[in-house]
């Protein structure tokens, strides 16, 4: 029975794989060590990165944008006094935007949200908002992440305008709530991002460049001169990718656990689901970008071509919310956006499979597309 | 009753874009024969075996390996072909007994046979020896050696000497030889050298822009290199380079 496995085509095909894979120090470098890094790097030394505009929730006191009438409303007094300009998102929530032009600093622009506590947690966790205001009493709370610099620069810009002459809130109506909430720093954002970029990047180098370089040199042509499945072939390197990428995020993610104390709040069995989907979807644009050339040049240029816009836009490390509003709803038809964004509502949302069902349906499908158009114009020679 | 060729190849026509690479090739090989195709760079001889082993279609006329198209029988076929490529390179991290192994998986092969196979090319010790640290020689050998794991009942080698040093080329000669001594396996070779092809095969064809110029045995053709109205120096010992030229105006090598 072992002698009929190890002599089986699929068997050995793996094995070699697996020993390719294993045998490369730079591998074991890019896919392991450089995550847990960047990960460590990013998560304790954030440094900063120019906002020019701010997110701030202001909780549960709707007629507090727009009811000038409230005269007992701090903030209100703070809106009108300032001019802040009423309106609506996209979404219909109410907001007041303040520009605060600064000529050594630039400008800031501070988008105040009518949100319940629960939504702005959501969007909180999401990295949507920088900061969450509470009047209570006449007292103006600021509830943020002390641990985040954005937030802390969000707070130093705000309270010293709040407090500022013509302003009627003073320093001493202000009151600091550290958020202490798992899944509202930056670390419980940053590692969904860095593992669904580390199953883009595996999937796009582990597999297209392989291909590509093995038709550069023949080696296809070489295995379908002989009996080899084709199928067999393709599904030993996404196997053993699949496999590969399994190891690399489950070490990120105890190493994120024992470091910072993150966790999955929500479906595991979601999780991995959406995780293989995502790696689906990967593996089959990466056949699919491979399946013709044999210049390694072109292969170069064609998974930089795909990768490097996602890696950018899609909120592997800040949220794409930054981006112009018109930019939004195509970034998040990304496939890494996907995957990240439906990782992080799983581990720090707390979502089930009804929250993600759709992503990894949409994730699949991508995967099995891309698959089968790859198969149909594949060369092997 | 009739023996059926290995190889027959009839009135085949192959072309790319603008470029016709094979104009109407006739050929017959039968079991055991060793055959050298002969050729400058573009002459065609490439697409033709790449026709012969069924990665190319003709675009008319036929080839039937064992009495049978490609068409259909590709995984029978695929069982009974021996492939080596000029310089294919082969999975760097791999070992040589690895490399082997995998090969052979994908002939349902076991370790027995690539034991068999390593001594033949004489890589036991580099057993161990990762495919990148192998030299020229070595790696033409494991490329050779796989081509013969599955016990071919024909062994397509393309330019398998190219760029190996003279000692390297006559380890692979000497494996070539002992083949023919021991197996009915027909050989197809391409080649550069005319010193190959004479030492090696006991059929020459010689092909340029598509066609056969002349095809035969070795001493048949050297003994018609007398009718052709460009001859030889009389003063050294004729050879098939010397009815290269002569039937095409150029060395091989052009």
């Amino acid at each position: 029975m072992t002698e009929r496995i190890s002599n089986s085509q699929l068997f050995q095909l793996v094995m070699a794989n697996v020993k390719e894979l294993i045998r490369e120090p730079g591998v074991l470098f890019w896919g392991i060590v450089f995550p847990i890094l960047m990960s460590l790097g990013l998560g304790v030394a954030f440094t900063k990165k120019k906002d020019v505009v701010t997110s701030i929730a202001v909780i549960g006191q709707n007629h507090v944008m727009y009811q000038a009438s409230d005269t007992a409303s701090a903030l209100l007094s703070f809106f009108l006094v300032n001019k802040a300009k009423f309106g609506h998102d996209k979404n219909g929530i109410i907001t007041r935007k303040l520009r605060v032009p600064d000529d050594k600093l630039g400008a800031t622009t501070f988008i105040f949200q009518s949100l319940s506590w629960k939504e702005a947690m959501v969007m909180l966790k999401r990295g949507n908002l920088n900061m969450v205001l509470d009047e209570k009493n006449g007292v103006v709370q600021y509830h943020f992440d002390p641990m985040n610099p954005d937030a802390q620069l969000t707070y130093l810009k705000l309270s010293k305008m709040l407090s500022s002459d013509g302003n009627v809130i003073r320093e001493s109506n202000t009151e600091i709530h550290p958020l202490m909430v798992t899944g509202s720093r930056y670390i419980d954002f940053l590692v969904p991002g860095l593992i669904a970029m580390g199953v883009m990047m595996s999937c796009m180098w582990g597999v297209s460049y392989a291909i590509i370089e093995r038709r550069s040199k023949k080696l296809l042509r070489r295995m379908v001169a002989t009996p080899m499945k084709r199928s067999n072939f393709l599904v030993a390197l996404i196997a053993v990718r699949i496999i590969m990428n399994f190891i690399e995020a489950g070490l990120l993610f105890l190493f994120a656990w024992l470091a910072f104390n993150i966790t999955i709040q929500g479906n595991v069995a979601a999780l991995f689901a959406l995780f293989i989907a995502g790696n689906f979807a990967f593996a089959g644009i990466s056949i699919f970008i491979s399946s013709h050339t044999a210049k390694t040049e072109i292969g170069n240029g064609l998974i930089n071509a795909l990768s490097m816009p996602m890696m950018v836009l899609s909120g592997v490390f800040f949220s794409y919310h930054n981006f112009p509003e018109w930019s939004i709803s195509t970034i998040q038809k990304f496939p890494l956006t996907m995957m990240a964004d439906g990782m992080r509502s799983i581990m720090i949302e707390g979502a089930g499979f009804s929250e993600v069902m759709l992503p990894i349906l949409i994730l699949s499908a991508t995967g099995f597309i891309f698959f089968i158009s790859g198969m149909k114009i594949f060369r092997w020679h | 009753m009739s023996i059926i060729p290995v190889i027959e190849v009839r009135n085949v026509h192959k072309s790319f874009k603008t470029v016709q690479a094979v104009r109407g090739i006739d050929l017959t090989i039968s079991s055991g024969q060793f055959v050298a195709i002969l050729g400058p760079n573009g002459a065609g001889k490439t697409t033709l075996v790449e026709m012969i082993e069924g990665i190319q279609q003709p675009d008319l006329g036929d080839i039937f390996i064992m009495g049978k198209t490609w068409k259909g029988n590709e995984k029978h076929l695929r069982n009974l072909i021996g492939l080596s490529l000029q310089e294919t390179h082969f999975i760097d991290k791999l070992n040589v007994w690895e490399t082997l192994r995998l090969f052979a998986s994908f002939f349902s092969l076991g370790k027995a046979r690539c034991e068999e196979v390593i001594n033949l090319i004489a890589l036991g010790e580099k057993r161990k020896s990762w495919v990148v640290n192998l030299s020229g020689g070595q790696r033409q050998r494991l490329a050779l050696g796989i081509a013969l794991l599955n016990n071919p009942k024909i062994l397509l080698l393309d330019e398998p000497t190219t760029g190996l040093d003279p000692n390297a080329r006559r380890e692979v000669w000497a494996i070539l030889l002992k083949l023919k001594e021991q197996s009915d396996t027909s050989l197809i070779l391409t080649t550069h050298y005319m010193e190959e092809a004479e030492q090696l095969c006991d059929y020459i064809v010689i092909i340029d822009h598509g066609k056969i110029l002349k095809q035969g045995t070795i001493s048949g053709l050297l003994g018609e290199i007398r009718d052709l109205p460009v001859k030889p120096v009389e003063t050294r010992t004729i050879t098939l380079d010397d009815l290269f030229i002569s039937l095409t105006g150029r060395h091989l090598n052009d």
